[in-house]
């Protein structure tokens, strides 16, 4: 495949790095509470931020490098924020007839999610105006 | 949490975000750039598996390792919602809104069906 062997052992430790920090995470949580899923949900808002920050900054800003958006992109937040659990929160609301949830849930990840981006994309940008 | 464990979610972690980055660059390079297939296949594909193992009833560590770890890692929310915020400044409404719907909805029937399937193996 001719992959720059630093790109995978980038994505390797980011990777697991934003499992090991994802899961610590999920450990703080008391839960078996069916209620609001604080924990996957912060989480997707916060690393879905933070990948808009490094995505617009390393492809705009800094110069091209092997290794830093595969460890803090593809792999930290790419690692850290999940779909899957997610999904299998979604339908454990389903399971209990919570529809209301489910929708707020779903839609609220997807607006916060959009809009981290969105904002990080702006802030990026706008530092790059100033200097 | 026993260090071994702790180590196997690191490990697992690793490999789930690797295994993302080979099949987005292998779908991405036959699909084009128009819609974000990578992403995709790969969401919609850890959430049918993690259904799976709740539906063969994974508890534990068992599922910590190989759903919370391995595909929470493989399956990614940031690159989902990343990829339709560029499609948007892109101009590509239509397709950016197709794919945070059809992903959301096409995600949960995966979950529920890799369950059902699951709990009758």
């Amino acid at each position: 495949m001719g992959r720059d062997k630093r790109e995978v052992a980038a994505i390797f430790v980011g990777g697991a790095v934003g499992a090991l920090l994802r899961v610590a995470l999920i450990q703080t949580d008391a839960g078996a509470a069916p209620g609001w899923p604080w924990v996957t949900f912060s989480e997707n808002v916060l690393g879905t931020f933070l990948l808009g920050y490094f995505a617009t900054r390393l492809q705009e800003r800094l110069p091209l490098s092997a290794y830093r958006r595969p460890l803090l992109g593809t792999g930290f937040c790419g690692a850290f924020t999940t779909f899957s659990t997610m999904q299998l929160e979604l339908i454990k609301m389903l399971d209990v007839h919570r529809y209301g949830l489910a929708i707020a849930y779903a839609a609220s990840s997807i607006f916060l999610g959009y809009g981290s981006v969105h904002l990080a994309t702006l802030f990026v940008r706008r530092a790059r105006t100033v200097t | 949490m026993s260090v071994g464990v702790w180590a196997g979610v690191g490990l697992l972690g690793g490999i789930g975000a690797l295994l993302r980055f080979f099949l987005d660059g292998l779908i991405a390079t036959r699909a084009g750039r128009d819609f974000p297939l990578g992403t995709f296949v790969i969401n919609i594909s850890g959430a049918t598996i993690l259904g799976l193992l709740v539906g063969l009833g994974f508890t534990g560590n068992r599922l910590l390792l190989a759903g919370t770890a391995t595909l929470g890692s493989y399956t990614t929310f940031s690159t989902w919602m990343l990829e339709s915020q560029r499609l948007v400044e892109d101009g590509e409404l239509r397709i950016a809104g197709a794919n945070m719907l059809v992903s959301l909805l096409v995600g949960a029937g995966a979950a529920a069906l890799g369950r059902l399937i699951g709990t009758h193996l």
